[in-house]
This record gives C-alpha cells, sequence and structure tokens, in this order.
C-alpha cells in the first residue's frame, strides 16, 4: 500500500513537473536580455500586446496600404499611408482603442501640385504645423494643421549635393527652431539639414572616412581592375531618425555590415547632437547592435537591422529590427534593457515593422506588409524597470532601490536589477551591502566606488586595531633583538 | 633508531632543499649551478614548488577578486587548468632534455624538471600575497596588481633561463638559442601527438563501423 502511494505520488510530480516545463516552454523566447557573460536571459514579458489595429479596427474605407511614416504627438497617431498618398490622423480615445479623425489627401494653398506622390514621413513640429516628406514630388512639404501649404523645401541647389541625384526625402524630424533634419533616399553624407526659411545648410552626422592601414596595403598591391571591384568605403545612410525631447537626433541606419559587427565598429544607432557628432553613451558590456548573436534559422539571418528608433522622456530608446521583427530597449547608459517580439502572424509578432514610435511609455509598432499598427503598453515588469530609471534620475535613490528590488523579485537573471540596487545603496551609504549586489554582476566601477568608501570607513573605525597591529610587529622583533643582545652580552661577561 | 634517524635526516634535506629555492631565486646563476652541481635541490622539493604553483593557480581562480580574475564558472574544468600548466611543464621537460642532449647539454632529465620547477618558486611566492591584495584595491589601483603579476611572471621566466644555462653549462647565446628551438621541438610533440590521437580515433571508429555493418547484416 505504502509503496503505491508512492509510485502515485512519483507521477504526480513527474506529472506536474513537465506539466510547469511546458508552459515555461510555451511562454519562452518572447522577452530576453543579456546577462554580464552575454549569455541570453529569457525575463518575464517586458511589454505586452494591446491590439492590432488594421483598417477594419480603425474604421477606415480603404485600407492602408504599406504605410512607411508614423509620428506621435500626446494621443494623437499620424500614419503616413505612402501606398495610398494619404496622410491619417487616429487618435487613441481609450487604453485600448485608436479611432480614427480625418485623412488628409490633398492640401490647399498656392502651390502647383495638391497632392502627395508617395508620402513616406510625417512630423509635427512644437508650433503647430505639419511637415510631409512627400518623396515622389521631391519635396517636403510645410503645412497648417488644416492642410493648407506653407512652404516647402526642395532639393538643395548647393555643390555639396550631387545634383545628378533626384531629391528624394524619406525621413523627417523637426527641431524647436522649425529646422528641418532630413533622410534622403540614395544620400549617404549624413542628413540633409534644412534651416526654417527652407536654405540647406550643410550635411549633419555623417561617419568621418576612415581606413585602416590593411587596405592601404591591399589597395596598393591591388591593379586597377581590383581596386575598382573591391568594395568601396561607403558612409552611413541612414534609414531613420528621432527627434527627442533635448532636441538630440536618434538616427539609426541598416547599412551595417556583419564584419562591422565582428569589429566592434557598427553603430547601427546613434544619438547626434547639434553638430552632429556621436554622443551616445555606451558604457553596457555589449554594443548597442540588437542581437548579439545572429545564426541563421527559421529563415532568417544575419545581423539585426535598424530600421527605425523612438526615445522616451527618460532617456530610454528603442530600436526595432527589421531583419527578426524585434524591438531592443536600451537605457541611457547603452545597456540593454530587454528586447521582445518577432516575425509571425500571432498578435504581437510582425511581419515587415517600418516604423516605431512611443506615447508616454506605450510602443506602438506600423506593419507595412500586415497593414496594421500594433500597440503595446508595459506590464508591471516592465513599469518597474521604467519607474526605477526615472525615481534614480530624479534622485529618489531609496526608492529606485525599491522599484529594482521589485524588478528582481520578478527576474533573479537581470542584472541590471541587481546593479540599480547596489547604485541605490551606494548612494544611500550603505557600502557593504552595495558590495554584494556589484560583486555578483561583475560591476567593476561601481564595486571600486563602493569599496574605496567602505575601506575607508573601515580603517577609520579599525585605526586603533591597524595601529597596535603594526606596533607589534615592528616592535617585537626590536626587543627580542636586543633581549638577545643583553643575553650575549651576559654571557661574554661570565666567560670573563 | 636507525629508521628514525634515516627519516630525521631525509626530512631535513628535503627542507633544506626547499629553502634553497629561496637562495636561487636572488642568486640564480650561484644557486641552479649548485642546484645540480653540488646537489643542493631535490626532486621532492620541485615537487611541492609545482604543487604550490598548481594550487596557486587554483586558489586564484576562486579567491581573486573579481576586478581582476572574471570566472565564467560554467566552463571551467579544473583538471583542464591544471593540465593548462602540466602538459607544457612535460613537453619543456622532454623537449630540451631531447635537444640539448644532443648538443653536449650536461643536464639529466630530472635535473631540467628540478631546474625548471625551482625556477618557477616566484610564481606562488607573488601570486598568493596578490589574492589578498587583490581583494583590498579598487579598479582604479588596479596596477600595482597588474605590475606584481607579471613580475612574478618574468622573474619565474628568467630564472628557468639561468637555470637551463647552468644545468646544461651553456653560454648565454647558446642558451637562447636552445629555448627558441626548444619552443619548436613543443610545437612538433604537440603536432605528432594529434596526428597520433586522431589517427588513433579514426581508426578504432573504422572497426566500431566495421562492427555495426556486421551486426546489421546478421
Amino acid at each position: 500500500m505504502k509503496k503505491m502511494k508512492r509510485i502515485a505520488s512519483l507521477i504526480l510530480c513527474v506529472f506536474l513537473l513537465s506539466v510547469s516545463s511546458m508552459t515555461v516552454m510555451a511562454e519562452k523566447g518572447y522577452t530576453y536580455c543579456y546577462d554580464y557573460w552575454g549569455d541570453v536571459q529569457y525575463s518575464p514579458d517586458a511589454y505586452k500586446m494591446v491590439g492590432v489595429y488594421t483598417s477594419v479596427e480603425l474604421g477606415l474605407d480603404v485600407g492602408l496600404s504599406s504605410p512607411q511614416g508614423l509620428f506621435i504627438v500626446d494621443r494623437t497617431i499620424y500614419v503616413c499611408d505612402t501606398g495610398n498618398n494619404r496622410i491619417l490622423e487616429l487618435e487613441r480615445t481609450d487604453t485600448d482603442t485608436i479611432t480614427y479623425v480625418r485623412s488628409i489627401d490633398s492640401i490647399t494653398g498656392d502651390v502647383e501640385v495638391k497632392t502627395f506622390n508617395s508620402p513616406t514621413d510625417v512630423a509635427v513640429s512644437d508650433d503647430g504645423y505639419m511637415y510631409v516628406a512627400d518623396s515622389n514630388n521631391n519635396r517636403i512639404l510645410k503645412l497648417t494643421m488644416d492642410g493648407e501649404y506653407v512652404m516647402e523645401f526642395d532639393k538643395p541647389t548647393d555643390a555639396t549635393f550631387d545634383q545628378s541625384l533626384s531629391f528624394l526625402p524619406s525621413k523627417i524630424a523637426i527641431d524647436t527652431a522649425g529646422r528641418v533634419y532630413c533622410v534622403a533616399t540614395n544620400v549617404n553624407r549624413g542628413l540633409i539639414k534644412f534651416e526654417n526659411d527652407g536654405v540647406f545648410s550643410g550635411f549633419v552626422g555623417a561617419t568621418p572616412v576612415t581606413y585602416d592601414w590593411t587596405d592601404y596595403i591591399w589597395k596598393r598591391l591591388a591593379t586597377q581592375a581590383q581596386r575598382a571591384q573591391m568594395e568601396s568605403f561607403i558612409p552611413t545612410e541612414y534609414d531613420n531618425l528621432y527627434m527627442d525631447y533635448e532636441g538630440f537626433i536618434y538616427a539609426c541606419t541598416s547599412r551595417v555590415t556583419e564584419e562591422d559587427v565582428d569589429n566592434g565598429d557598427a553603430t547601427p544607432i546613434r544619438k547626434l547632437n547639434m553638430m552632429g557628432s556621436d554622443i551616445m553613451v555606451r558604457n553596457g558590456e555589449y554594443p548597442v547592435i540588437g542581437d548579439l548573436y545572429f545564426g541563421s534559422g527559421g529563415g532568417y539571418e544575419g545581423i539585426s537591422l535598424i530600421t527605425d528608433v523612438t526615445a522616451m522622456d527618460n532617456d530610454v530608446f528603442f530600436g526595432l529590427d527589421r531583419n527578426r521583427g524585434r524591438i531592443f530597449a536600451y537605457d541611457d547608459q547603452g545597456r540593454m534593457l530587454f528586447c521582445f517580439g518577432g516575425n509571425g502572424n500571432m498578435n504581437g509578432y510582425f511581419k515587415q515593422p517600418t516604423a516605431l514610435d512611443h506615447m508616454g511609455h506605450d510602443l506602438i509598432v506600423l506593419d507595412a506588409l500586415d497593414r496594421s499598427l500594433t500597440l503595446f503598453t508595459p506590464t508591471e515588469y516592465g513599469n518597474n524597470i521604467f519607474n526605477a530609471i526615472e525615481q534614480f534620475q530624479d534622485g529618489f535613490y531609496e526608492e529606485s532601490g525599491e522599484s529594482w528590488r521589485a524588478v528582481m523579485d520578478m527576474n533573479g537573471n537581470y542584472d541590471l536589477a541587481y546593479i540599480g540596487l547596489g547604485r541605490a545603496l551606494l548612494r544611500q551609504e550603505e557600502y557593504e551591502e552595495a558590495l554584494d549586489y556589484f560583486r555578483l554582476k561583475y560591476d567593476e566601477d561601481n564595486y571600486s566606488r563602493a569599496f574605496k568608501q567602505y575601506r575607508k570607513e573601515w580603517v577609520e573605525e579599525h585605526i586603533v586595531v591597524i595601529f597596535l597591529v603594526v606596533f607589534v610587529l615592528l616592535a617585537v622583533p626590536l626587543a627580542i633583538g636586543r633581549i638577545r643582545e643583553i643575553k650575549q652580552e651576559i654571557a661574554r661577561a661570565g666567560i670573563k | 633508531m636507525l629508521a628514525a634517524l634515516k627519516r630525521k635526516e631525509t626530512y631535513e634535506h628535503y627542507f633544506k632543499t626547499l629553502k634553497f629555492s629561496l637562495y636561487c631565486i636572488t642568486h640564480p646563476l650561484d644557486g641552479f649551478w649548485d642546484l645540480s652541481h653540488e646537489k643542493r635541490g631535490s626532486i621532492a622539493a620541485a615537487n611541492t614548488i609545482l604543487i604550490l604553483v598548481l594550487a596557486a593557480r587554483i586558489m586564484k581562480l576562486q579567491f581573486t577578486s573579481f576586478l581582476f580574475m572574471k570566472v565564467y564558472w560554467p566552463k571551467i574544468n579544473i583538471f583542464m587548468y591544471l593540465a593548462s600548466i602540466l602538459f607544457p611543464l612535460a613537453l619543456w621537460c622532454v623537449g630540451n632534455w631531447g635537444l640539448t642532449t644532443l648538443f653536449d647539454g650536461k643536464g639529466r632529465l630530472s635535473q631540467v624538471y628540478m631546474a625548471t620547477c625551482y625556477g618557477m618558486t616566484p610564481y606562488p611566492l607573488i601570486q598568493f600575497p596578490l589574492i589578498i591584495l587583490s581583494n583590498v584595491v579598487t579598479v582604479q589601483e588596479g596596477a600595482f596588481y597588474y605590475v606584481l603579476s607579471a613580475f612574478s611572471i618574468i622573474w619565474s621566466a628568467i630564472l628557468i633561463l639561468a637555470g637551463m644555462s647552468q644545468i646544461h653549462e651553456y653560454k648565454m647565446s647558446k642558451n637562447l638559442l636552445f629555448t627558441v628551438v626548444t619552443g619548436f621541438a613543443m610545437l612538433v610533440m604537440v603536432f605528432i601527438l594529434l596526428l597520433f590521437f586522431s589517427m588513433i580515433s579514426s581508426g578504432v571508429a573504422y572497426f566500431i563501423s566495421l562492427g555495426r555493418e556486421i551486426l546489421f547484416r546478421m
């Protein structure tokens, strides 16, 4: 009887174990992060899908056709419906509803061509003008919100712009002064910058041309024909850009080769200042390149191709990988927070994601092939991470520590939670405890910072003991030597 | 009684030879000459030093601060880790002895081994205190650690070189030449060993597949 019970319980155990492992398997693979060693650590979902909005949900008479551009102001969503030559204005009226407001397919005012031709991006400036990258009409339009023509930005006549190329603006961003930054097809010298009066004022953010000495030697040895065949150095052609709340431009490019990634030269996401230099902080253990491993599988191969980027007000930025349909989140130090998404037909997966933008902490992804918008909202886990980051930035270290602890409770494999908690403790001068967290996740700099203070305190506390030990170490051998001398003298005196 | 006395003498000899390693590291030329010619060293002491070296290697792994040594534990195999010292050491001794015997080297295999081990004395001598040091410095003060760590290895290398020249009664130029040649000899041995094992394994695989085939047909 006892034996029977034992066997029954064993079978039950095995059954329960297999069931629980099955559920784990089902959820595995959607959200993950890399640990210190670069190993993939699966994590709870940081974002959950709220809804997928196609023309049916939005109530459109004509479905979207390969939409390219997405822009969000407060709760208003502008979508560039490229294939239908129109701009859609949508509004998020509720947590899970997006409703159609209007569609702009022609413009009014003093202009010859009153329709769009493959508009690829739309942006709204702070002072309330709408800008449209009217790609095949070779112009960037500045319109009032009612769709009335104000002015346009045309092909630069400057000699630095190759006049044989046609001007095909694809992505735009507007700064607070009304200057237009534009990514144009076939232009690989950086972003085209226009002053607010429409004057072309130069290129911004091109990669400085460099070469290494091996290239130099090879080119020296090669014949003319071979040299022509060699891959010539192509500077960056950006894919997309985003202007953050401080006026810095996040620009991304998918023209990154596997070679660059292997060399560590790849910078698919850049944060450009007004001078056009890349000021992104890259303090993470691994570069900001999306996936670290890119073996072929499931029909996809190669590196992450970051096609759009967006940055939230807490300096967390997201890159959208069009290769594997993933969204990568990084913090202001360039450390990966999490990655989620994928290619597929299920809700929350993508077919051909083209644009990404955020509404508060929520993310909206535009899918050109699925012709839909996907809305994501942070889960409790994601919110805890954002809270922790924001609280730390605002100087609420104790609260930040609590938030990180909540994150750690949900995901014990999350390096940043340990380091974040350690940093909060460090700020609260709890050095000894902070040391443990930094040691666990190999954070050298913070560990050293905490250790320096800890050591100082320790020495101050034990100064008497240290002094005594040093004294004993110095005095005892001296005393012994002296005693010996005296003994010898006595002995010698005795002999005499 | 006699046995006890003998044992005591053995112990005394052992400790004396072990202590001689400290003389060797500060007076390399004189020390290594005496090591073989005056029989002031012993294999037992050499073994002890080698064990200390291995112990230092392993203790480092566990107790050095993560600032200077980050260990990916899942990939650590302690036997492979020890072999990473023992295998090159064995190759070195055999290679060096084999070559120098052909070119008027006076040293025997046991002496080559002994001198090499004696030459490694600075490694545990410095690395053990360094383990403690690593735990009381910050990453900014890490230069101390790295300099001392490199010093222990360079010192050992110089000692081994000096030891070889004294044991084989070589001039320094000839000694350096044979050090380099020993390096090549080690490579050749590794190559031959690889060849040997790969041939053995394909030979075994052949017979296994043959057996399988026969079992299949039966």
